[in-house]
């Protein structure tokens, strides 16, 4: 159900310019990884680089290697549409189909990987919304269109949809810097419910929220504005925010910078 | 509860704004500059009603009168004799004609403009993409006469091969059956208006299509959707609505075309079954070719039938609207 996720040497360009450069690290299975760092430093780029959705944006190229458990991710053959067929992503801005009801929302990944009897897609739609922690509200609505729920309800619809495809790795990139305090304490409970099931990687710009969901911290910093951004440091996320080892951690951790 | 019924009135209310403006020009607190644009803009407005409701005043009133001496039904006679004592004309055959011409352009211009805007906006890279739109915007600017011409010396030599071999395989149909007439025919005058639509078509597509939100292309990227099942998704369920309303502009052209039609048809006041049958004609062709040589009362019975043509515009217009408006709390636009 979930993989171990290895990273090495990876490089992402935007045209010319290097995005972020030379970034290695392991993310383990089932567990919760968050990636912290000021604006601009390629979090989420590097986010987007793990299920190949960087080289959807012009000019996007990825240098090194991604394996998943032991397949690279950008070995020779390796269909990225099949990539991100197991490696889900949750969005910044909650972004339920517009056109598409609730439940097809649920269903739109399964439906597009075959065709399902009518019963299975509906088990599939209740699991995933329960899992989601959206059943109860909306049970009773399912036809109705998902762009009618609030916010929250929405990025808990986008969680449903990416889960209801079992992937095997779940990216959020900052699911939560769109939301109120409730909505965003709702997120936060399901990721860890999640973990126990997926491999998750969540940007935030929300230290608090670092410290409070993820089980491994990764820090990113750039030098200077145009340079590329690089991982300063990956550790346990009680270490990360209690006795970083690299000073530039404390720094922007504590608020203090340069 | 039933919060996707408030969400569909997106728009918040704004009586509380637009009556403190009020207030203020009831105490005269306006500037000159807002006074003065406030004229013009409710002059035009007002300008244009009035020019509109003479305009149908006038029309109704001369069809009015042809109508009444009409010695024929108006709405199915076959024939067009304004000259005759009684007069008998009816509009049947430029009925049909208009709609079956403006039906196979429809059904030819469309998928294909639709084709051409997702190819420009989603799938040519740019620097093949700009030049194929300009080239598209360049047909638009081609008047209809010069397509008629085209399709009158170069369109209709060349549509034999084609009416034989729909002759041969499609020919038991009744709707393909050809006696080997010369090719002035509807399908032929449908084909040319086919080729004039398609740059408005496509070119209002190829905008919408443009606009269609990133987020959810992404959404539907992530999900392990190719790129034709992005399209559905998400580009074509958000361009729909735009893709119908481009559609009814492309019809409203194929509709009222006349100097194309004019020069390619051979005009019969008949109806035949086969689209490829010389023959038939349309209510614009129809008006061109008579209206020069039209007494008075001739010209009031082609101004009726302008006057029919008018409200089976607005007849596909007001159905266009419904097809629009029946799932708008699905469009993207309160996304």
């Amino acid at each position: 159900m979930a993989k171990r996720i290895d990273v090495s040497g990876l490089t992402a360009y935007y045209g010319a310019h290097r995005a972020i450069e030379d970034i290695s690290m392991t993310v383990e299975p089932r567990s919760v990884t968050a990636f912290i760092g000021p604006s601009g430093c390629g979090k989420s780029t590097f986010l987007r680089t793990l299920n190949r959705m960087h080289e959807v944006t012009p000019g996007g190229r990825v240098e090194g290697k991604v394996l998943l458990d032991d397949e690279d991710l950008y070995g020779t053959g390796v269909d990225p549409v099949a990539v991100r067929r197991t490696i889900g992503m949750v969005f910044q801005r909650p972004n339920p189909f517009p056109t598409m009801s609730i439940f097809d929302n649920v269903a739109a990944g399964l439906r597009l990987n075959g065709s399902y009897k009518k019963s299975e897609l509906n088990d599939v739609v209740e699991k995933s919304l329960k899992g989601a922690n959206l059943w109860n509200e909306v049970k009773d609505r399912l036809n109705k269109p998902g762009s009618g729920l609030s916010g929250g309800q929405q990025q808990r619809l986008c969680i449903a949809r990416a889960i209801a495809v079992e992937p095997q790795v779940l990216l959020m990139d900052e699911p939560c810097s769109a939301l109120d305090p409730i909505s965003t304490l709702a997120i936060e409970d399901l990721i860890g419910e999640l973990k126990e099931r997926f491999t998750i990687v969540i940007v935030t710009h929300n230290m608090q929220q670092a410290a409070r969901v993820s089980d491994r911290t990764a820090f990113f910093n750039l030098s200077a504005v145009g340079q590329p951004g690089r991982l300063i440091e990956i550790d346990d996320t009680e270490r990360i925010f209690s006795n970083p080892s690299v000073q530039a951690t404390e720094d922007y951790i504590s608020g203090r910078f340069g | 509860m039933d919060i996707s019924t408030q969400n569909t009135e997106a728009p918040p209310p704004t009586p509380p704004r637009s009556t403190a403006v009020h207030k203020r020009t009831a105490r005269g607190a306006t500037r000159p500059g807002d006074r003065i644009f406030l004229g013009l803009s409710r002059g035009s407005g007002i300008l244009l009603l009035v020019i509109m409701a003479a305009i149908a005043v006038f029309l109704t009133y001369r069809a009015a009168l042809a109508i009444s001496k009409d010695d024929a039904n108006f709405l199915t006679a076959f024939e067009w004799n304004t000259n005759l004592e009684p007069p008998t004309f009816g509009i049947a055959v430029l009925a049909f004609g208009t709609v079956v011409s403006a039906i196979i352009a429809m059904a030819l211009a469309v998928p294909v403009a639709v084709g051409i805007a997702l190819f420009i906006t989603h799938y040519a890279p740019r620097r093949l993409g700009g030049p194929i739109a300009y080239v598209i915007d360049l047909l638009a600017a081609v008047p209809s006469i010069v397509y008629g011409l085209w399709g009158a010396i170069v369109l209709v030599p060349h549509m034999t091969g084609l009416f034989g071999w729909l002759d041969h395989y499609f020919g038991w149909t009744g709707i393909f059956e050809w006696q080997g007439g010369a090719p002035r025919s509807m399908l032929t005058v449908g084909i040319l208006l086919a080729i004039m639509i398609l740059p408005i078509i496509t070119n209002v597509s190829r905008e919408v299509f443009r606009q269609a939100p990133q987020m959810h292309q992404e959404a539907a990227l992530a999900l392990g959707a190719t790129r034709w099942e992005v399209i559905r998704m998400s580009v074509l369920p958000f361009g729909r609505s735009g893709v119908i309303s481009a559609s009814m502009l492309g019809l409203g052209r194929a509709l009222g075309e006349t100097m194309a039609v004019a020069t390619v048809l051979s005009p019969t006041f008949d109806i035949s079954a086969s689209l490829l049958d010389p023959g038939g004609g349309t209510f614009a062709q129809n008006i061109a070719s008579k209206f020069n040589e039209a007494t008075t009362f001739g010209q009031d019975a082609l101004i009726a039938s302008g006057l029919v043509l008018f409200v089976i515009t607005l007849l596909v217009n007001g159905a266009a609207r419904m097809i629009i408006n029946r799932r708008k709390e699905y469009s993207g636009a309160n996304a």
